[in-house]
This record gives C-alpha cells, structure tokens and sequence, in this order.
C-alpha cells in the first residue's frame, strides 16, 4: 500500500472527457518526508512513517525535534505510519504527487465533520415514525420500539439510538483522481471526502 | 493562493461574448454521435442565467413549431464552440419567465439601442 498525507481545501466542479460537470475536492498535497522506516528486525513487523507539513520550531517538542533531525527535515504537524509501503524508501526521501496517475482510484480518509449530539433520523438514516398528524404527538423523529418486552427485558447493547454523530474516522473508497498539478502540488479527487476545509486527509492507493 | 481558484480557472471560458436575459442567441453546440461530432445551433432568447463560476448556467427559450422548447446550457462548457448574439433585448429583470405565458406579439422584446 502506498499512503499520502494532504490537506483538503474545497470542493468545485471540472469537466470530464464526455462533457460532464463532475463534482471534485481539491487537495493541497505538498511533498511527504519519510521520517522512519520500520523492518521486521528492529521493530517486528514493516512500515514506513511518513510526514507532512511544517510546523514551527518553537512549537515542537524536543523528542519531536530530535526525531525530524533523524530525517533532517524541519518538524512536521502531521505524521501517519503505513504498514507495508510499496515502494522503495530510504530515510529523509521525499514522496511527490507522482506517485499518484491520472485517472486511478484511491481511497480517502479522514476525520468526518462533527455533528453533536443527533437523533436516530440523522445518525442511523431511521425514517421516524411516520406521521405527524393521525393522533401523534411529538413523535415525528423519535426511534420507536428499542426491542422486545419482558423477553429479554432489556435493551440489547449495540442497539442504535441518538448520540455524538461524527468527528470519527472515515475511509471514502475507490474516488478517481481527476487532476494532478504538479507544479502547484495540487491533486483533484473525484466526489467528496471525509472532514472540514484544512482537514488533513490520508490518500491510500 | 486559493488552490480552488487556481483549479477553476482553467477550465472557466473566457472568450464568450456577453449577453443577458433578454438577448437573442445562437448559440454553437457540439454533438458526438459515436465517433462523428457535428455543431447543432439552437437559436432563442436568453431567459436567465444563474449561479456563479464553474456552476454558472443559462437557459434559452425558441419557439419550435408552435411549441415553445427550453435548453440549459453550462456556460463553461466545453462542448460550446462559440455564441452568437444576434441581438440584445431590452428586459426590466433578470429571470423573464413571463415569456412562457406568452405568445405571438405579445412575446416581443424591444431591441436595446
């Protein structure tokens, strides 16, 4: 597997070949540093730590300051380990867009956008209990039944009810890269994808 | 740099002339039937234009054998090979969708001078 940190930075629209107006994200995706490569001997199993965009001197830690200056780069926001990475790293390479073609799928993750405290309607896709005449009072969104009476007489756990909806981690899979500016590290994925504007995102292929 | 901005510009059509609801228009569309492409022109009135940037879109409005036919065209598309305005209409607002309830001499627009 081949993993890529970005950060998104909104969606648009392009033009496809046919002439189509296909909705796309635009993700600022400046080159990676390899920060450390794990092997089977030193660690027990195969990864490589990736890291991407800078972030002020003052503001990292002395462990963090000691482990970029392994890599002899500047200090990173965002680092992310990928378990047998695909390609042939030493330690302090750079990783471009170009590992990324034009036209390929890619899966995309990230944090989606925390929603608070939601109802069953929006967190589980319930259709709510139907109607809001006819005798119904204040039921109009609510769970209905949780589940059975004195058999089992309790509520099974796992049972979907209301609660933090968001803010977790989700994978989008199989978006197509629709654009890739070199000159610019900009890359433009089809669809829309995990998190808010200047979220980070991990770009999996 | 707004990345989206620069992502944007590239495909947004600059050498389209101006025009407004109102106008008359011919406009020049491309048309792939399998491997052959051909230029159909659908001329009529302008009679909106909404949204902005990539999105933006206008809609044209003839009259078709007594039946009166609409068509939404992107702006930026690039199946449009170029527009043609043949006249400009004088119209009091933007969305002339007044123009669907009439017909004959009362379908008229003064040409703006």
């Amino acid at each position: 597997m081949l993993g890529f940190i970005g950060k998104k930075v909104g969606m648009t629209s392009v033009f496809t070949e046919s002439g189509k107006l296909e909705a796309c994200t635009v993700v600022e995706a400046l080159p990676n540093v390899i920060t450390q490569i794990k092997t089977v001997d030193t660690d027990g199993y195969n990864a490589v730590q990736i890291a991407a965009f800078d972030k002020k001197e003052k503001s990292a830690t002395k462990a963090e300051l000691g482990h970029f200056a392994k890599a002899k780069t500047a200090p990173k926001r965002m680092v992310a380990e990928i378990r047998d990475f695909d390609k042939e790293v030493n330690l302090g390479d750079s990783l471009g867009i170009d590992i990324f073609v034009e036209g390929e799928f890619v899966d995309v993750a990230g944090t989606s956008k925390g929603k608070g405290f939601q109802g069953v309607v929006k967190r589980h896709g319930f259709s709510g209990v139907g109607e809001s005449t006819h005798g119904q009072h204040n039921r109009l969104r609510a769970p209905g039944s949780l589940g059975a009476g004195s058999t089992p007489s309790r509520v099974f756990k796992g049972t979907r009810m209301a609660g933090r909806t968001g803010g977790t981690k989700v994978k989008m899979q199989n978006l197509r890269v629709l654009k890739i500016d070199a000159e610019n590290n900009v890359l433009v994925i089809s669809g829309a994808i995990p998190g808010h504007k200047g979220s980070y995102i991990m770009i999996e292929k | 740099m707004d990345l989206v901005k620069h992502i944007e510009a590239s495909q947004i059509r600059t050498d389209l002339p101006e025009f407004n609801s109102g106008d008359t228009v011919s406009v020049h569309y491309t048309i792939k039937e399998g491997e052959k492409e051909r230029i159909q022109v659908f001329q009529g009135t302008v009679i909106q234009r909404r949204n902005t940037g990539m999105d933006e879109t206008f809609t044209v409005r003839k009259m078709s054998s007594g039946v009166g036919v609409e068509r939404i065209f992107p702006l930026n598309s690039p199946f449009i090979d170029k527009i043609v305005v043949d006249r400009k209409g004088k119209v009091r607002r933007a969305r002339i969708f007044y123009l669907r309830d009439r017909t004959g001499k009362k379908a008229r627009i003064k040409e703006k001078r």
